[in-house]
């Protein structure tokens, strides 16, 4: 069922004759779709917990186009020889255990910013960070341009993720906002469209995150901050690109959590066969919800 | 540490393991490094020119040194004494004219000045002022043989005993802004900044920027000098050679 762009007044009104009924299964997501997709959880894990490591060969941030140990940093996480801590800003936060200080696999005590077990790799090596995360860095562009191109072609992005004016009313956000907050999940042939608060956050990660971290990321080389000044310009300098790199991996991850939490609120089966077979079953009503999903 | 927290660490340390195996493979490794070939290339087609140069008043207050700031060889200890009067920079390898020169000599050659940031490879950056000699006019003194592809700096400096080299290619060599830099923020390169001379290249990240430079030598290949990657870094740690990100 090919979704409409006209905007539901309530989640659970009618929707145009032939539409599928509730417990019917229906495609739901391209293949093009659910390639990327799997291929993001990879790529983007990779990139994090290596970039994580590379952050821990230096672990303050800056702005402008310069900062080192002796320059203000806005962000550090840093160690005493008893506990860790994080400084953000105005903020001192103790983190022993976790960020700056912690145990490694073999009960030594670590004097570095992010731990182990979210490190590639696990022990210190800012060389095997650098080969994962630049190696990397090339299937994350590489297949974010040919999903952007495979979506434009498909006519994915225009019939799914263009925010029609009637749905970013604040009256509508707000409603679908309260849906939300009460977990009540669109049901029947609605359940196919993204809502206003899907269409945002997708859209968010897909054009603004991604390109961001992405740019940010060629920023801080020096050779195409040569040739490409632009790119140094346009984030405010070197070391504020690597700050806004940070900030946008934070995000990610801030949509990452949001993103599993709402698929297992919204039945973590169906919504997976459909990430991963592409169809989807349609929920009833919310009460029956759990009965419909396998 | 409450469930969600131990599934979290659970479910990464299965995927770390992974992980680490993945990075220990000689064959997992021999296709991530696929990607410094296509570094080297897309970035010289799609961004070739100069590096930023800024102004005076962007300078860092502090600029920090990093690596080896004294390097313990008794002869480098003599000649700094000495205010490097007797320190000559051998030009040699693939030349037609081996060169011995002075820092009178090197000071002679075209100068150029330049303004610029040096991004380490751990993530911080300085901006500083650099001035010396054109390194492509000091190559084209010598006379460099076409046979010649790379061009390597031996450096006075050691740790634990491997003597510091880097190597860059032609492409690099002959950028007008690399530079043999004699001067560091208007004054004589101080000894933590490489004195007396520093290869500054501009493109890359700051442990190309070979310091204490005694030797420069024009080579056909790297693969068969020290440990075969073409520098210090590359050898012990494994550092891209082609440092342009």
């Amino acid at each position: 069922m090919i979704l409409s762009s006209a905007v539901p007044t309530s989640n659970a009104e009618a929707v145009a004759g032939g539409d599928p009924d509730p417990g019917d299964l229906v495609k739901r997501h391209r293949l093009s779709t659910r390639l990327w997709h799997w291929l993001n959880v990879v790529t983007l894990a990779v990139m994090m917990m290596s970039g994580l490591m590379i952050f821990n060969a230096h672990p303050r941030l800056y702005w402008g186009h310069f900062g080192a140990n002796a320059d203000p940093a806005w962000f550090e996480i840093g160690s005493t020889e008893t506990s860790g801590f994080v400084v953000a800003g105005p903020l001192r936060v103790e983190t022993n255990g976790v960020l700056g200080r912690w145990t490694d696999q073999d009960g030594k005590v670590q004097r570095r910013a992010f731990p182990h077990w979210i490190t590639i790799p696990s022990r210190y090596n800012l060389a095997d960070a650098r080969l994962w995360h630049l190696a990397f860095a090339w299937v994350l562009g590489v297949s974010l341009l040919i999903y952007m191109i495979a979506s434009l072609w498909n006519r994915h992005f225009q019939r799914d993720l263009t925010i029609s004016r009637a749905e970013i009313r604040p009256s509508h956000v707000w409603a679908d906002i309260k849906d939300h907050a009460r977990l009540r999940f669109p049901t029947g042939a609605a359940a196919l469209r993204y809502n206003i608060l899907q269409k945002l956050s997708y859209g968010m990660v897909l054009f603004v995150l991604l390109p961001l971290i992405i740019f940010t990321g060629l920023a801080m080389s020096p050779a195409l901050g040569s040739g490409w000044q632009w790119l140094l310009d346009i984030f405010g300098g070197r070391q504020s690109a690597r700050s806004l790199h940070f900030i946008a991996m934070v995000a990610l991850i801030g949509f990452f959590i949001v993103h599993v939490a709402m698929v297992v609120l919204a039945g973590p089966i169906n919504e997976l066969r459909s990430m991963i077979s592409g169809y989807y079953r349609l929920p009833g009503k919310q009460a029956d919800a759990e009965e419909v999903a396998p | 540490m409450n469930r969600r927290e131990l599934m979290l660490v659970g479910g990464g340390g299965l995927l770390l393991g992974g992980c680490d195996r993945l990075n220990a493979s000689p064959q997992f490794r021999r296709i991530l490094q696929g990607a410094e070939p296509l570094h080297d290339a897309s970035q010289r087609l799609v961004a070739p020119g100069l590096a930023r140069e800024y102004r005076r008043d962007q300078m860092s207050p502090v600029f920090r040194t990093n690596g080896v700031t004294r390097p313990a060889s008794a002869e480098y200890q003599a000649h700094a004494a000495t205010n490097f009067v007797k320190w000559r920079l051998m030009v040699d390898g693939l030349v037609a004219r081996p060169l011995s020169l002075s820092l009178r000599d090197l000071g002679a050659f075209p100068q150029r000045a330049q303004i610029t940031r040096h991004d380490c490879v751990e993530g911080w950056s300085a901006i500083g002022k650099w001035q010396g000699a054109v390194l492509g006019d000091v190559l084209k003194a010598a006379g460099l043989s076409d046979q010649a592809r790379y061009i390597v700096f031996h450096c006075a400096d050691d740790s634990n005993g491997v003597p510091y080299y880097e190597s860059i290619d032609l492409y690099d060599a002959f950028h007008p802004q690399t530079i043999l830099a004699l001067l560091m923020n208007d004054r004589r390169l101080p000894m933590g900044h490489g004195a007396p001379v520093r290869l500054r290249v501009e493109r890359q990240l700051g442990y190309k920027h070979a310091k204490f430079v005694m030797r420069i030598e024009a080579r056909a290949r790297i693969d068969d000098l020290n440990g075969g990657k073409g520098g210090y870094w590359e050898d012990v740690a494994g550092y891209q050679w082609y440092a342009g990100i």
